[in-house]
C-alpha cells in the first residue's frame, strides 16, 4: 500500500471537513481504521475509465411472486467527481426507451434528468428522492449510485471470518441527513476489498435491509464486479435479485455520450 | 419528396447492421361524456383503436440511425379523428459532436407542466386530445452541435402541418366546425413556406436553460367564421406569419424545482396594425415530499401561474390562470401515478380539472385513466363550448 506525497496531499485536502469529526468522535482510532479501509477500497477500484453492463432486475413480493425489468447501463469514472451514469430501461415494455441520466457528486447531491420518449421531454429532477425505491425495487436511488468516500464517515467494527475469508466490518454512516438509513455495517475481504454483504439501519436504528454480493469476476486483472447482488428487506419480507451481464471497461466513451442531447438518443 | 430522398440515401448504404428493433403498442380508449352533447350530432359515447409502431435500425456503431414511427386511430364516430400520421421517419447521421437529422420528427422544448410556451416546432394532433400534448411529425433539415459551451441546434422545415380539429360527429369542438380544407396562411407560399429555428441549450450547475428563435408560420391558428360554398358558415383556420423568441428555464434544488417559460412574439396577420407583438410567460414551482405516505410514494406539488399579454379576440385560454396540482407517485412495482391538476382563469372565474392516473398491468398492459371537466364556464370565455363535454377516458394499451 504505497502512496506518494500527492496522493497523502489529496486525500488530506479531500477529508479536512472529516478530519475534526475523527479527532473528536474517537479516541481509540477506530474512525481512522475505518476511513483508510473504505480509502484503500476505493482506491483499488479507481482508474477503471469506463464501463458498460446490462442488468436484470427480478422483483419477488413476499407471496414469491415475481416480475422482471431489464436494463443496460453506461458509466464514466470522472477524476475529481463522482461518476457519470447512463441507464437505458428495456423493459417492462411500456417504459422501453425511457433514460436516466445521472452525475454524482463527492459531497454536493446529485443531478439527474430523465427522459421520457413518448414526449420527447427531457425533465431535470430532483435528486433528493435517494430514499425512494428504484423501478418499485427494494434498492434504493442511494444504493445504486455511485459510493463516494466522503458520502459516509467511518467507525471499524471487528473482524470476522466465513465462507473461507477473512473480513473487515466497517460501520459507515450517511453524511446526508435525507438518506434513509441511520447507518450500514459493510463487510469486505481482507485480501481484496470487496464488499461481500450490507446491513442497512432505517432512521429508527432497525434493521431494514441486507445485500448480499456474489460471483465476483475481475476485469483487466484488477476491478472486481460481483454478477449477483440480492436484497432483502426484513420489514416488509419482499427481495430484489440484481444480475449484471456482459461487463465490458475501456470502451472510450467521453463526457459527450453523458449529457442531456446524448440521453435523447441513447438506446 | 424529403421522404425519397432518404429512402434513396438508405438504399445506397451498405446493410452494415448493428441494432434494429420493432416495437409496437395497440390501444383501446373509451370515453364516457357525463352531459347529453350540444349538438345532435354529437355521441354520448365514444371508443377508438389506435396503433403505433416504432422501427429503428442503427449501423456504423450507432453512427448512423434510422426511424420509422406511424400512428393510425380509428374512431367510432368522429371521422377526423380517424387518421393516420408518421410521428418519426428519419435518417440521422453524426459527424463527432454534430447530428444531421433528414425526415420527418418530433421536438419537445420546455420545462412548465401546465402550458407549452416555447415548444413550437411541431403541430398539435389536437383530435387526439385536448392537452395539445401529441404532435405530428414536421419534416425538417436539422444540425446539432454539442460543445462545451451547450447544445446548438439549427431546424429547417420546408413543410408546414396544420392542426388537427374534431370533426362534426366528435366532442370536444366548437359550435361551429373547423374546417382544414379553407384554411388560409398570411404567407403566399402557404404550406410551402419555408420555417426556421435555432436553439441554444445548456446545463450550469443546478440551472437548466434554453434560448430559442422562431420564424415561420404560426403552428396556432386564428379561427374565424366564413360561409362556404354549401351555404354553411364553418371556422377557417388563418395561420399567421410569427416571429418568436423563447426562453426556457428551470432552477433545480433541494425538493423544489423552479420553472419559467417565457416568448416575445411578433405576429403577422396581413391586416392593420401589420405586425403584433405580444409576450407570454408561464412560471412557478414543483415541490415534492419523498416517501411521506406508507410504502415510499411521493407527494409533489405544483403550482404556475400563466400570463399572456393579447387581450380582446386575440386572448388565449391561458392569459392570467392559475395551476395548481398535485403529482403522486406510488413507486409500486405496477409504477401507478396520479396527476390532477385545476387551472383557474382569474379574470372569469371559469375552471379547468385535470385528472389523470395510469397503473401497470402484468408485464405488457397498462392502463391509463383521464377524467378532463369544465366548470363555472362564462359565455365570454374560451371554455364555454366545452361547458357539456365533461368527460371520462379509460385507455387499455398493449405493448409487444
Amino acid at each position: 500500500m504505497k502512496r506518494t506525497h500527492s496522493q497523502w496531499l489529496l486525500s488530506l485536502v479531500v477529508f479536512m471537513p472529516l478530519i475534526p469529526a475523527a479527532a473528536f468522535a474517537s479516541d481509540d482510532g477506530t474512525t481512522q481504521r475505518g476511513l483508510e479501509i473504505a480509502i484503500e477500497a476505493d482506491r483499488r477500484d479507481s482508474g477503471f475509465g469506463d464501463s458498460s453492463s446490462s442488468l436484470e432486475m427480478t422483483l419477488r413480493n413476499r407471496h414469491g411472486e415475481e416480475t422482471q425489468r431489464q436494463l443496460r447501463n453506461k458509466t464514466l469514472e470522472m477524476k475529481d467527481d463522482g461518476d457519470k451514469a447512463i441507464i437505458i430501461f428495456d423493459t417492462p415494455r411500456d417504459v422501453k426507451g425511457t433514460a436516466f441520466l445521472s452525475f454524482t457528486h463527492k459531497v454536493k447531491s446529485d443531478d439527474q434528468w430523465l427522459y421520457l420518449p413518448a414526449l420527447k421531454r427531457v425533465k431535470r429532477i430532483a435528486s433528493r428522492n435517494k430514499s425512494g425505491p428504484f423501478m418499485g425495487s427494494e434498492f434504493a436511488y442511494e444504493d445504486i449510485s455511485s459510493q463516494e468516500v466522503e458520502k459516509y464517515s467511518y467507525r471499524f467494527i471487528k473482524e470476522e471470518q466465513f465462507d473461507g475469508r477473512d473480513h473487515f466490518v466497517i460501520e459507515r454512516d450517511p453524511v446526508d441527513p435525507k438518506s434513509g438509513y441511520k447507518r450500514q455495517l459493510v463487510w469486505l475481504d481482507q485480501q481484496e476489498y470487496r464488499i461481500w454483504k450490507i446491513a442497512y439501519y432505517d432512521r429508527k436504528d432497525t434493521l431494514l435491509k441486507t445485500l448480499v454480493y456474489s460471483d465476483y469476476h475481475q476485469y483487466l486483472n484488477r476491478y472486481w464486479r460481483a454478477n449477483i447482488m440480492e436484497m432483502i428487506n426484513h420489514q416488509t419480507g419482499k427481495s430484489t435479485r440484481l444480475v449484471w451481464r456482459d461487463y465490458r471497461f475501456k470502451n472510450g466513451f467521453d463526457e459527450r455520450e453523458f449529457t442531456r442531447s446524448a440521453l435523447k438518443k441513447a438506446r | 419528396m424529403i421522404q425519397r430522398y432518404l429512402f434513396a440515401v438508405l438504399l445506397l448504404l451498405p446493410p452494415v447492421l448493428c441494432a434494429t428493433e420493432w416495437s409496437s403498442e395497440l390501444g383501446i380508449e373509451g370515453r364516457y361524456f357525463f352531459e347529453d352533447p350540444l349538438d345532435p350530432r354529437q355521441h354520448d359515447n365514444n371508443l377508438s383503436l389506435t396503433f403505433e409502431s416504432e422501427y429503428y435500425h442503427d449501423w456504423q456503431q450507432g453512427e448512423q440511425r434510422f426511424v420509422f414511427t406511424p400512428y393510425v386511430r380509428l374512431d367510432q364516430h368522429d371521422s377526423e379523428r380517424s387518421h393516420f400520421d408518421l410521428r418519426e421517419l428519419y435518417w440521422r447521421r453524426t459527424f463527432g459532436d454534430s447530428d444531421l437529422y433528414i425526415g420527418l420528427r418530433k421536438v419537445f422544448w420546455g420545462v412548465t407542466e401546465s402550458l407549452h410556451l416555447v415548444d413550437i416546432i411541431n403541430q398539435s394532433d389536437l383530435v387526439e386530445n385536448l392537452d395539445g400534448e401529441d404532435k405530428l411529425g414536421q419534416p425538417m433539415v436539422s444540425l446539432s452541435h454539442q460543445n462545451e459551451w451547450g447544445q446548438w441546434e439549427l431546424f429547417v422545415m420546408p413543410w408546414f402541418r396544420e392542426r388537427t380539429f374534431a370533426g362534426v360527429e366528435g366532442r370536444l369542438r366548437t359550435p361551429l366546425i373547423v374546417e382544414s380544407d379553407y384554411s388560409q396562411y398570411r404567407s403566399g407560399d402557404e404550406e410551402e413556406h419555408i420555417d426556421s429555428a435555432l436553439r441554444w441549450s445548456h446545463v450550469i450547475d443546478d440551472w437548466d436553460l434554453g434560448l430559442s428563435w422562431f420564424h415561420g408560420t404560426d403552428r396556432t391558428p386564428q379561427l374565424q367564421p366564413a360561409t362556404i360554398n354549401n351555404g354553411n358558415v364553418v371556422l377557417q383556420p388563418y395561420y399567421a406569419q410569427l416571429d418568436q423568441l423563447g426562453l426556457d428555464l428551470q432552477y433545480t434544488y433541494d425538493s423544489w424545482l423552479w420553472k419559467l417559460e417565457s416568448v416575445a412574439r411578433r405576429h403577422d396577420s396581413g391586416v392593420s396594425p401589420t405586425l403584433k407583438r405580444s409576450s407570454a410567460a408561464v412560471g412557478g414551482i414543483e415541490y415534492t415530499w419523498y416517501g411521506i405516505l406508507p410504502a415510499a410514494t411521493d407527494v409533489g406539488l405544483v403550482l404556475e401561474y400563466q400570463y399572456d399579454s393579447r387581450d380582446g379576440s386575440d386572448a388565449p385560454s391561458a392569459n392570467n390562470d392559475i395551476a395548481i396540482g398535485t403529482r403522486i407517485t406510488f413507486n409500486d412495482v405496477q409504477d401507478t401515478t396520479l396527476l390532477a391538476l385545476v387551472a383557474t382563469d382569474l379574470d372569469h372565474r371559469a375552471r379547468f380539472i385535470s385528472i389523470e392516473g395510469s397503473r401497470r398491468l402484468g408485464e405488457t398492459m397498462s392502463v391509463t385513466l383521464e377524467a378532463r371537466l369544465f366548470s363555472n364556464t362564462q359565455p365570454q370565455t374560451l371554455l364555454y363550448p366545452l361547458r357539456d363535454d365533461d368527460y371520462l377516458e379509460i385507455v387499455l394499451t398493449h405493448y409487444f
